[in-house]
């Protein structure tokens, strides 16, 4: 499968990846690879096959609804690089 | 310009005149309701509103690395009960995935929602427009987070986000596109609203933010194929959502006919303006990469846990309404207006229990509903209680007082409290029905005015005046039936 550079820079958009022209070249043949490594799982059929989804048998753990949690707006809010009054503050986005 | 074009009457009142002819408008909803619920849908912070900012916050939902999600199985309950009360395929299994994209108020740099295989199924919400009753399908509910909340006037540079609302549990019901006008869209999110509050399932309330609408709207000619769609965001009260659609059909409507094609995008109401406006800064995010939450196992339950839930589910407002106009005797009007929010109907049931169900829901709708909206209350902030109007209603319904004295009885239990029954004991305010009493009513105002005696025999309408004049003496407590007959034989009427 061949990724175009187009799809390179897009995928790299969604990602909020910055790319160089350098490193683009280097990915499409990277990612054309790769794909066509995984590529190859295609010639088992599982059709009939539920995807897996655990490896021994467990269900899905549920908590009961309580308030356990919370209440610690310094600690939340002291790795970000500006804050005021427990706001985190970000470069304006407004739509 | 197409406005200087005529336009005909449309031949339904379904569908919008254009130059060209007439228009079909085509609405289909995704209506966002937080799910009632203490603490969020895979944390153990509190969803409590208004809060300082940051502090209904755990590690979890900040998105703080190696922090993992557990569900909050009340959440899931919650939308079981809903996809019950829509009447709707309730999933054994379903899947939670990730929905990817960038925003600052939104941590995890996605959404943890439900994609191919949503908890709940295809339902219907019947509802009733212009004496019509239609069924409105649902295609779908799934859980979901919300994100965080971005303030934007706090500073000319920078946006301040709050995170208090990350996390938190949302159904996203999401309706097929059966909805033909604004009306019938404003009459669905009402009735989908009163169904997710009787079932207490979220409660609803708009203003909060709480319960908000995408409205997807397109327009074509009576049975041509479907038109392209713009999708309005965020519509936040039943007003908007009809303002909206108006707008945009008739947008839609002029560059078609001025000979322009619609481009499919997502659109903004300005509430100010009454209007919609593109928002194309989100058009490229909408590439969402979905893809299976792998720190999510699917959620699964059996059939006898639906079941159970089921077996306690409230009764829902169509089978309420049917009830009271059979029980109560009541006109479809009456029932509509009473259970239109349960605590309403609660209200006048306690009232209308063991009494005249009519006389009940005249009181209730007429008298308390009409003092509850002058004054701004809500029912349940009703100075007078269920039991105490229910006690009016048994002064009136025995007799013992008159339609008039029992608004002035009203007045005093609003004002004052206390026991109906006691007021009128103890304030002399019972009905005169004995004969005996209004007789000497009358024979005084007779013997005080012979002249006006003279006139009503030639003019029987006089009637009126002596009526009014025994009442006054009486502080309107005289049987006006009573006072009326002796009135006409004493008069030789």
């Amino acid at each position: 499968m061949q990724v175009d550079e187009a799809t390179v820079r897009r995928i790299a958009r969604l990602a909020r990846i910055k790319v160089s022209d350098e490193e683009a070249k280097g990915l499409e043949k990277e990612l054309s690879g790769i794909l066509d490594w995984v590529k190859q799982l295609d010639e088992v059929d599982t059709s009939s096959v539920e995807p897996m989804t655990r490896v021994v048998d467990q269900k899905l753990k549920m908590r009961d609804d309580v308030v356990t949690d919370g209440d610690i707006a310094d600690q939340i809010t002291a790795n970000a690089p500006m804050s005021e009054d427990h706001f985190f503050v970000v470069p304006k986005v407004v739509e | 310009m197409s406005s200087q074009k005529v336009a005909e009457k449309p031949k339904s009142k379904n569908l919008i005149a254009g130059a060209t002819g007439d228009w079909e408008v085509i609405i289909g909803m995704e209506v966002h309701a937080q799910v009632a619920s203490k603490s969020k849908l895979f944390s153990g912070a509190s969803t409590g509103f208004g809060a300082e900012p940051n502090s209904h916050v755990s590690l979890v939902d900040a998105a703080m690395p190696g922090m993992l999600p557990v569900i909050n199985r009340e959440c899931v309950a919650q939308a079981i009960r809903t996809g019950l009360g829509l009447k709707a395929q309730v999933n054994l299994k379903s899947v939670f995935d990730r929905k990817n994209y960038f925003y600052p108020d939104l941590p995890q740099g996605y959404q943890i929602s439900q994609y191919k295989q949503p908890i709940v199924g295809e339902g219907e919400v019947e509802i009733d427009v212009d004496g019509e009753t239609l069924k409105v399908g649902i295609e779908r509910l799934h859980l979901e987070q919300d994100a965080g909340k971005s303030l934007h006037d706090q500073h000319p540079d920078y946006s301040y986000v709050d995170l208090n609302r990350s996390g938190v549990a949302l159904m996203e019901i999401v309706s097929k596109p059966d909805l033909r006008s604004s009306k019938q869209a404003q009459a669905y999110v009402t009735k989908l609203r009163t169904i997710l509050r009787y079932l207490g399932t979220s409660d609803g309330d708009m203003e909060k933010g709480n319960l908000r609408a995408d409205v997807n709207v397109s327009v074509r000619k009576p049975g041509a194929k479907l038109g392209t769609r713009c999708e309005i965001k965020n519509v936040n009260s039943i007003r908007f959502i009809g303002q909206a659609i108006e707008y945009e059909a008739r947008r839609q409507i002029d560059i078609i006919e001025d000979g322009g094609t619609i481009d499919q995008e997502t659109r903004l109401f300005d509430s100010a303006k009454g209007e919609t406006r593109s928002m194309r800064s989100k058009e490229e995010a909408h590439d969402y990469r979905y893809f299976p939450d792998p720190d999510l196992l699917p959620l699964e339950y059996t059939q006898s846990y639906v079941d159970e839930l089921k077996a306690v589910l409230p009764e829902l407002p169509d089978e309420k309404r049917a009830r009271f106009m059979k029980s109560f005797r009541l006109s479809g009007y009456d029932a509509d207006v009473l259970v239109a929010e349960r605590s309403s109907a609660d209200y006048f049931e306690t009232v209308a229990k063991g009494r005249d169900g009519k006389l009940a829901a005249n009181w209730v709708i007429n008298e308390l509903f009409g003092r509850l909206n002058k004054e701004g209350k809500a029912i349940e902030e009703s100075p007078v209680s269920a039991a105490q109007l229910g006690g009016i209603v048994d002064l009136i319904g025995s007799n013992a007082i008159s339609g008039k004295i029992a608004k002035d009885l009203f007045e005093i239990v609003w004002t004052e409290g206390g026991d109906p029954a006691d007021i009128v004991e103890k304030r002399g305010m019972k009905q005169v029905t004995d004969t005996g009493a209004i007789e000497k009513a009358v024979d005084a105002i007779i013997t005080a005015n012979p002249e006006k005696v003279e006139q009503a025999k030639a003019k029987p309408s006089m009637l009126g005046w002596f009526v009014g004049q025994v009442m006054k003496s009486t502080g309107g407590k005289a049987n006006p039936a009573a006072v009326n007959e002796i009135l006409k034989a004493k008069l030789g009427l």
